[in-house]
């Protein structure tokens, strides 16, 4: 089979085309996945409705290495945050028992860049519920 | 009330590349934290690399009675730093 100049880097174009989405595409196809595996490992599969739930976070954090967070969910077992833009999207999970006072915590955490928190909590009578809010981030904190 | 705690550690992620090797540096954090009142669960904590360093935590809780209050947090490479704190009553 004989290949023309034309037809060569025509391939050659194509080629690298391909090559390009699939790098662009892949990791955050990965991350988008990442996300969604931890909320359905957290609710058992079930994937979570809206509800009494919150999170108390800066709209824009000058430094993303701490940023304060809190998040609040009445009548919540538990309530795991996600950073869905850092490397690896767990952030913590938080459980309650008789004694908490009430079902919320505060904690600061890394943002490596401009990205959606996502609390996700399980009730107490087995439900789910979600919410997410956007931090900006100027100073990305995974960086080093 | 509420309970405010601190814990000074470095919280590596196990992300950062040592500037001179090139190299990973690995990750050492904090992974749980625990606090009960009288040998009694209070609130838990499964914590990843993605909370800043010198972890803090804040939580609320019920003070049935005076007691004492125990915070346990262990480290990646399994020791546990605990504080236990009186509480009274009045």
């Amino acid at each position: 089979m004989t290949v023309t100049r034309r037809e060569a880097l025509g391939l050659a174009v194509g080629g690298a085309a391909a090559l390009t989405t699939l790098r662009f595409t892949a990791p955050a196809f990965a991350a988008g996945n990442a996300v969604e595996d931890a909320i359905l490992e957290f609710t058992g599969g079930a994937t979570p409705g809206s509800g009494d739930i919150t999170i108390g976070a800066p709209e824009i954090a000058e430094n993303g290495n701490t940023v304060p967070i809190e998040v609040s969910a009445p009548g919540a077992a538990s309530i795991m945050l996600l950073a869905a833009g850092n490397p690896s999207p767990g952030v913590a999970t938080f459980h309650f028992s008789a004694l908490s006072g009430a079902q919320e915590a505060k904690t600061r955490i890394r943002l490596a860049k401009t990205q959606d928190i996502i609390a996700v909590a399980k009730m107490q009578d087995g439900s789910a519920i979600t919410t997410k809010r956007s931090v900006k981030v100027t100073i990305g904190g995974c960086g080093g | 009330m509420t309970i405010k705690t601190l814990i000074s550690h470095p919280m590596e992620s196990g992300q950062r590349k040592d500037k001179k090797t090139g190299e990973a540096i690995p990750r050492k954090i904090i992974n749980k934290f625990a606090a009960t009142f009288n040998g009694e669960p209070v609130f838990m904590a499964n914590i990843e690399p993605s909370v800043s360093a010198n972890p803090y935590i804040e939580f609320q809780m019920r003070v049935p009675e005076s007691g004492s209050v125990r915070f346990e947090w262990t480290d990646d490479d399994g020791s546990v730093y605990d504080l236990e704190k009186k509480i009274t009553v009045a």
